[in-house]
């Protein structure tokens, strides 16, 4: 979906900077043939702030999963939202840490299963819903669909990047593997086939109320596309007014 | 710009030194006392086009540094000990990835919280082994107003050269005392740049160095393409877990820096030549022991000083030769003994003498002669 929306755009590969963590998405920046940088855990967004508060003109684009965006990273995504500095943020959600075996992490739903909420016990946390998050944060452009919606994330991915602000877009993709099978949700074919039926498409709806229940209802659509002014805007506004 | 004189304080020079360096991005987050570096930072950056980005915690501030530094921005941060145990492991990717990018740590009271507006020398040993893993670190230990501008000058210019990230050291004394500063004409500033890549993009191999073991860097925006990666990884920068390439790897990162000691090392030689005592300091601590030196030279005691203005690579060659010069070694720091150990074992049979004070008040210069005095009379 991000090379697809790239490719789309036409832009000038060569500005364009893909940044990842550490995780089964942190890998993504490799595919990429361009500046790609993989950082440590958590720490994707905190990059490329400073690669585009440094240098304006690139297009940075962030992509890592539910785990490293919003637990050890949970800070930097929250601020960075704060801050509204014009990058886009792509979280991959599998529900899980998938890299390491499958243990619960920030968006594991209430008394699902993992290796570290084993059964009979189950997850004791609650999950966070991560575009209600990004949105009461400050993002600009906020926008949630399964791994199933391409073209429909593909098109998000495209308006993330071409809006001056913080784009925050959630998908929604499955861990067949771990969680899936911790869980009993059936293989990759069957979780990609259920991510199909439960995706509620709500374009514009609030975002507080753009509910996520992997069972039932999975609402997805565009919930936040608003102007407010950009960080690195604001800051050659103040170098203008104090130049030497 | 002109020469300029100002009467300031370490913090303020260290600021200027990096804005005369050509720094222009300081991401960092409030902590005493390196503060006055950022309240310093957030209004002179911009005024030079530069960029003052106050984040969430130290963690973001290093880590949007490297992410900075990749664009071919020289950058920056400053902090204190709690914020650099923070950094720590972002100072590893900075190594691993070979990130320009310098790092002033304005030594407090530790462990933990400690005593922050009270100075102390207790990070020495941190940036060289804070961090997981084989690595070797610069790491320039100032000891006024004027080497806190000249240092962190030469904190960018080593960094730049062998492509690491570089400490500036300083003991909360230097960062707060102020004393007169000359900031030199630029003209007459020697400031170093990375080597970028030349060639073509399509052969370029991001991390195959050249014979002084340094890679050239693209950077982020540029015509070469790479992926960089805290993995270890080959000359192409892809991963790798193989054993080959990880020896292959932290052999040259680490003697990148081993290998260039001599060129990175500044020492000053004080009262040396018929010396039988040698007084090995470095910061604050170091300006009581020249006081101390001269007073016990004037009662006939033969004492001199090796002040280390690096600390990291160890200058080990040169103490293990001035311990075969003289009958003594004092190592005078504001700890309870870190430098002291890494002299200890650069000092074969030589005895080795700590004089230290673990607390905000460094060692006076009577306390320091009080020392030379008792081993003198050994």
């Amino acid at each position: 979906m991000i090379a697809r929306a790239i490719d789309n755009l036409e832009l000038d590969f060569n500005k364009v900077v893909v940044v990842s963590g550490i995780g089964c998405s942190g890998r993504i920046s490799g595919y990429f043939k361009t500046g790609t940088y993989h950082t440590t855990h958590g720490r994707a967004i905190a990059f490329a702030e400073g690669v585009k508060i440094a240098n304006p003109e690139l297009e940075v684009i962030v992509v890592s999963g539910d785990g490293d965006i919003a637990a050890i990273g949970g800070n930097h995504l929250i601020h960075a939202c704060r801050r509204n500095i014009d990058i886009t943020i792509v979280c991959i959600n599998n529900f899980n840490y998938g890299m390491t075996g499958g243990q619960f992490g920030p968006t594991t739903e209430h008394e699902k299963y993992s290796q570290t909420s084993p059964r009979p016990i189950g997850n004791l946390e609650h999950p966070f819903n991560l575009v209600k998050l990004a949105a009461s944060s400050g993002a600009t452009y906020v926008a949630r669909w399964t791994a199933v919606q391409a073209r429909r994330g593909t098109r998000s991915i495209e308006k993330g990047i071409k809006k001056k602000g913080l784009s925050f877009i959630e998908i929604v993709g499955a861990c067949p593997t771990e969680y899936g099978r911790m869980n009993r949700l059936g293989d990759g074919v069957e979780m990609h086939k259920h991510l199909l039926e439960v995706a509620e498409i709500q374009n514009g709806l609030p975002p507080h109320e753009a509910e996520l229940d992997y069972e039932t209802r999975i609402v997805c659509g565009e919930f936040l596309d608003i102007e407010k002014p950009e960080y690195t805007a604001v800051l050659r506004e103040a170098q203008e007014k104090v130049k030497e | 710009m002109p020469e300029r004189v100002m009467f300031t304080m370490g913090d303020i020079a260290s600021a200027e030194g990096a804005l005369s360096a050509g720094c222009k991005y300081f991401g960092g987050y409030p902590i005493t006392p390196a503060t006055e570096i950022a309240e310093w930072m957030s209004l002179r950056m911009p005024e030079l086009g530069g960029a003052y980005v106050q984040y969430e915690d130290e963690i973001a501030s290093i880590t949007s540094v490297i992410g900075a530094s990749w664009t071919g921005v020289k950058s920056m941060t400053a902090t204190s000990g709690p914020g650099v145990s923070l950094m720590l492991e972002a100072v590893g990717l900075a190594v691993m990835t070979e990130t320009p990018l310098v790092l002033v740590n304005i030594m407090r009271g530790g462990p933990s919280t400690g005593q922050p507006t009270k100075g102390q020398q207790g990070d020495v040993m941190q940036p060289k082994w804070g961090s997981h893993g084989d690595y070797q670190i610069i790491a320039l230990t100032p000891a006024s107003v004027q080497e806190m501008f000249d240092q962190t000058v030469q904190a960018f210019n080593l960094s730049e050269r062998y492509r690491t990230p570089v400490f500036v050291l300083a003991d909360e004394t230097v960062g707060h005392m102020r004393e007169r500063l000359v900031i030199p004409d630029e003209k007459d500033l020697k400031l170093e740049y990375r080597k970028l890549p030349t060639g073509p993009p399509e052969e370029y191999l991001p991390f195959k160095a050249d014979d002084d073991l340094v890679p050239p860097m693209a950077l982020l925006g540029s015509k070469y393409h790479f992926y960089a990666t805290g993995l270890t990884h080959d000359e192409r920068g892809y991963p790798s877990d193989k054993e080959d390439v990880q020896i292959e790897l932290i052999t040259r990162l680490n003697n990148k820096i081993l290998h260039n000691a001599d060129k990175i090392i500044d020492l000053e030689r004080f009262m040396l030549d018929d010396a039988k005592i040698c007084v090995i300091s470095y910061g604050t601590p170091s300006r009581s022991a020249k006081k101390a030196i001269k007073d016990a030279r004037s009662e006939g005691i033969k004492v001199g000083m090796l002040r280390f203005k690096t600390v990291w690579p160890f200058p080990e060659e040169a103490a293990a030769q001035i311990a075969a010069e003289v009958k003594h070694i004092i190592v005078a720091e504001q700890n309870l003994g870190q430098v002291y150990y890494m002299v200890k074992a650069a000092s074969g049979s030589t005895p080795v003498h700590l004089m230290t004070k673990p607390a905000g008040m460094p060692q006076l210069p009577n306390e320091i002669l009080d020392k030379i005095k008792e081993v003198d009379s050994l």
